[in-house]
């Protein structure tokens, strides 16, 4: 089976400006959402009491909250949890609180309403250790988004790396978009999906580079838009292989994985999606827009030219 | 026909020969089992062995295998009930000779287990447990040191007769002592120089005779520091063994935690108690002449005396002087004394002797046993003892008996619950703690939790990867057959890897071999499409087959680069589950090069590489 038989020959890059334009808006919500309204961090990043409850038959949420009310914690987030049997119950620590002590009067006050509850997890995290997994987390990204670039500088030709950097920051902060407006909880297993979403964005975009570099060289006429055009082309049916295999492993995660891994599932879902077209519609549409030219991909001659005039 | 080095094609064998028997023992799955350990940690032999099983074998409990591994041995069972009512028979058939600890182990068979093989290390959050992370409170250590930097000044200027007005610890690092008119400050000076010699020490003329200031040097604060925190995790780890947990994890992280892993221990709040109280004894004589009720109602007791209260609330007055104390215990066990609970408790030789002078001269009289207990606590909760800062003290007496005997070094202490007792000697035996614990992150997870995430991440990987294998063999047809056998492949590799490096495995961790499945057969896609391509220039297959392959390298080699990038930096600074799932990618990048470049071009060869006329690929 193929999904194409013949050559195809989409203007990929003709339509680049609508592109530029649709992908301009993502990044502006993303960005106005994440300042206004914030990300829903997880306690990992926050410190606080994260009890996952199971109940013996459909869990009445309201109970659960009233109880919570009635020993002084009114402010706990109150959820199920996957099933109806499952819920979880969300507490921030309030200033100079011990968080193992709110632990164990939380968990009291729960099984005073429902003694028959079992206690399926408990997370207890300080503020402190939740502010240093934030820090390390931020600092984990821009280590990744450097060494990238660092490999990205020695490998390619910089108006490529350009456009590969540009793809890469594009892909996280519209997933950060979605987690901000979706409200969906944001915990360190969903930074890892980011950060593995970066990685396989740029693989994505090396596989569409790689043909480019090669097709500049080999193709000597034809402009420039013509044969990023080629190149995707050509690499068309693969993208659309790995993303949708990728995928399908995804999605399998995201149905059949559990709640713990929703956020990490979701990020990877949307990565996919946006890394794919990232690497057609930004990454080579950069590469195009600042000028590549194939001089810009030849062998080395000039430069051993220069070289050789140096004293 | 085209040709392909016949070594690679043995490599691929060795290398999946091999990947087959370190993933093994995976498919046994586990059994309840039961891990013993001698109190006094000698090994077992063949007739310590053969005792345990004689115990079992008399109550009809079969064991399905028993083994020894390092100093403990290893009984396995069929049931979860026969490994309780073993554990049972074995505390009843012989009392106070093993810690028994309830455990998981592998059903794989003799052999794999005499090859050192293992099964993955499941993590926490698969197998159920408790996690903490403590901070070390160094500066709590550091205020210890100048406490008993006082203490040693205080004795040194009495031996040299100086004469001072007090002696008190000023600031975080220095310790002062305020001299009487006629001490002479260099005289104290040369005192402590001889006992420190790089003491960094400042003397004063303000006040009365003058003040000598002793104050910490950087690298003594440091020193003291890393030795209270490494302290610490002794003790831990000491506790931890006590607790009867297998496997468990006692490690520093940074520079001021330590992490405690225990696995399958199911209730944290029991776990906290033992590993952060600190719990020791007093033996003192009852003051008889002293009016208790007086002492009771004024809440003052006569001079030499002090008042505590027993167990049931009964007033009692007891002599100052402490006979012997905790820091005197060599051992101390729990058992039975006449049907009592009782902890059998050894002393050291200065203890000892102490104890037999003072059981010489008053017997007939009664003595008493203090239990004082100290735990952190918070403002809201109550303390039953003396409040200090976060701390509280808690005394209580819990036993008064008479001194029929003489007695030195080994004796029996009754008046205890059962779980008392056997939790007493636990604290008594694994020592004290350098400096304050706190915990600043706990986890726990229920064991029904651990193989619920067991199965679901099981379920996604088996779904997520007959979907690619039903997606491939479509697509590619005999091609896609190859890539499903390779990624299956792929698979056992990583499976054997994560074996072989005992790498702890998350959920994250499982969801990682997932995405790999996913990313494993982009480089068989790669090659494959470039393969198509170069058929449709018109290639013949040998050919297309080569250039392919060839083709394809630099772009798998360059994409795969950037996601190792990802998931080094991921593994730098990730940790716990996070950084399993960046151990997972890391491999799986690795693995999926391996089985896809070199794996499959072997396939490729063995199944059409010696056909002199191939017309068509099935790709």
């Amino acid at each position: 089976m193929e999904f194409f038989h013949k050559k195809t020959s989409y203007p990929f890059m003709h339509t680049r400006k609508v592109w530029y334009a649709v992908s301009a808006v993502m990044i502006l919500v993303s960005i106005v959402s994440l300042a206004v309204r914030g990300l829903n961090f997880g306690i990992d990043f926050t410190g606080g009491v994260v009890l996952e409850l199971n109940f013996p038959q459909a869990a009445d949420l309201e109970k659960v909250r009233a109880g919570l009310e009635k020993a002084g914690f009114g402010d706990a987030a109150v959820q199920s949890f996957g099933t109806s049997r499952d819920v979880l119950v969300r507490l921030l620590p309030e200033e100079g609180q011990d968080v193992n002590v709110l632990g164990r009067n939380v968990l009291a006050a729960v099984q005073a309403g429902d003694p028959g509850v079992e206690l399926r997890r408990t997370e207890v995290v300080g503020p402190q250790v939740g502010q240093e997994l934030a820090e390390k987390g931020a600092l984990a990204v821009l280590f990744t988004f450097l060494l990238i670039m660092a490999y990205v500088a020695l490998r390619f030709q910089w108006k490529l790396g350009v456009g590969a950097i540009v793809a890469a920051l594009h892909d996280p902060i519209v997933i950060l978009g979605f987690f901000s407006l979706s409200g969906l909880t944001f915990d360190l297993p969903a930074l890892a999906a980011i950060l593995a979403v970066i990685g396989y964005s740029l693989n994505d975009t090396v596989v569409v580079f790689d043909r480019l570099r090669e097709r500049f060289i080999a193709v000597r006429k034809g402009t420039p838009e013509q044969v990023i055009d080629m190149a995707v082309n050509e690499t068309l049916s693969r993208t659309i292989m790995t993303s949708a295999t990728t995928m399908l492993t995804v999605l399998a995660l995201l149905f059949f994985g559990g709640e713990i891994l929703r956020g990490f599932a979701t990020a990877l879902t949307i990565g996919i999606v946006v890394g794919t077209y990232s690497s057609i519609y930004i990454a080579s549409a950069t590469a195009l827009d600042l000028k590549l030219t194939a001089r810009d991909l030849l062998p080395a001659q000039r430069e051993k030219g220069a070289v050789d005039d140096m004293p | 026909m085209h040709t392909y080095p016949a070594w690679k094609m043995w490599l691929v064998a060795v290398v999946l020969a091999l990947a087959t028997l370190l993933a093994l023992p995976n498919v046994f799955g586990e059994a309840p089992a039961l891990q013993l350990s001698r109190n006094d940690r000698s090994a077992f032999d063949e007739p310590g062995q053969a005792a345990v099983i004689g115990l079992l074998e008399a109550k009809g409990i079969p064991v399905d295998a028993s083994y020894t591994e390092g100093d403990r041995l290893v009984l396995r069972f069929a049931k979860v009930e026969q490994q309780l009512a073993a554990r049972d028979a074995i505390q009843e058939g012989a009392p106070r000779q093993y810690l028994i600890a309830l455990s998981q182990v592998s059903r794989m068979p003799e052999w794999m287990r005499g090859l050192g093989l293992k099964p993955m290390s499941l993590g926490l959050d698969l197998r159920g447990g408790v996690y903490f992370l403590y901070e070390v409170d160094v500066k709590g250590a550091v205020t210890q040191l100048l406490a008993s930097m006082e203490r040693d000044y205080r004795t040194l200027l009495r031996e040299e007769r100086i004469p001072f007005v007090g002696i008190k610890a000023e600031g975080d690092d220095a310790v002062r002592i305020d001299l009487r008119t006629g001490a002479d400050a260099d005289r104290v000076a040369a005192a402590l120089r001889k006992q420190d010699p790089n003491a960094a020490i400042e003397t004063d003329t303000l006040g009365e005779g003058g003040s000598v200031t002793v104050r910490l040097r950087p690298e003594q604060i440091k020193q003291r520091q890393d030795f209270a925190i490494q302290q610490n995790i002794t003790t831990l780890r000491n506790r931890v063994d006590e607790l009867g947990v297998t496997e468990p994890i006692v490690a520093r992280q940074g520079v001021d935690r330590i992490t405690v892993q225990l696995p399958g221990v199911q209730d944290p709040n029991e776990a906290l108690r033992v590993l952060g109280a600190t719990a020791t004894l007093e033996f003192r004589l009852v003051d008889e002449q002293g009016d208790v009720m007086t002492a009771e109602r004024t809440g003052r007791a006569p001079l030499g005396s002090k008042l505590y209260h027993q167990r049931d609330g009964r007033p009692v007055l007891l002599k100052r002087e402490v006979i012997a104390s905790g820091e005197q215990l060599v051992d101390a066990s729990s058992g039975f004394s006449e049907g009592q609970p009782a902890v059998y408790v050894k002393l050291d030789a200065r203890g000892a002797s102490a104890m037999l002078e003072t059981t010489r001269q008053n017997l007939g009289k009664p003595m008493a046993v203090v239990f004082i207990e100290k735990k952190r606590i918070t403002e809201a909760e109550p303390c039953n003892g003396v409040r200090a800062g976060n701390e509280c003290t808690e005394e209580e007496v819990i036993s008064v008996a008479t001194i029929r005997g003489v007695f030195s070094s080994n004796f029996q202490i009754t008046g205890l619950l059962a779980g008392e007792a056997r939790e007493l000697a636990l604290l008594l035996r694994a020592g004290s703690l350098a400096a304050p614990l706190y915990i600043v992150e706990q986890r726990t997870v229920g064991p029904s939790l651990g193989q619920d995430n067991i199965d679901r991440g099981v379920r996604a990987l088996v779904i997520g990867m007959l979907v690619t294998f039903l997606f491939m063999a479509v697509y590619y047809r005999k091609f896609g057959m190859i890539a499903n056998v390779v990624l299956a492949s792929n698979v056992v590799l990583l499976a054997a890897l994560l074996s072989f490096l005992q790498a702890s495995l998350s959920l994250p961790g499982i969801a990682g071999i997932v995405l790999t499945v996913g990313m494993a057969v982009d480089a068989n896609i790669l090659i494959f499409e470039r393969i198509r391509e170069e058929l449709r220039n018109g290639m013949s297959p040998h050919a297309a087959i080569n250039a392919g392959f060839e083709k394809a390298f630099s772009a798998i080699a360059d994409s795969n680069i950037t996601t190792l990038i990802a998931g080094v930096v991921l593994f730098t600074f990730g940790t716990g589950p996070v950084r399993g799932f960046a151990v997972v990618l890391s491999l799986g990048i690795v693995t999926s090069m391996f089985t896809a470049l070199v794996g499959s071009r072997s396939l490729i060869h063995l199944l059409w590489g010696r056909q002199r006329r191939l017309e068509t690929l099935s790709i």
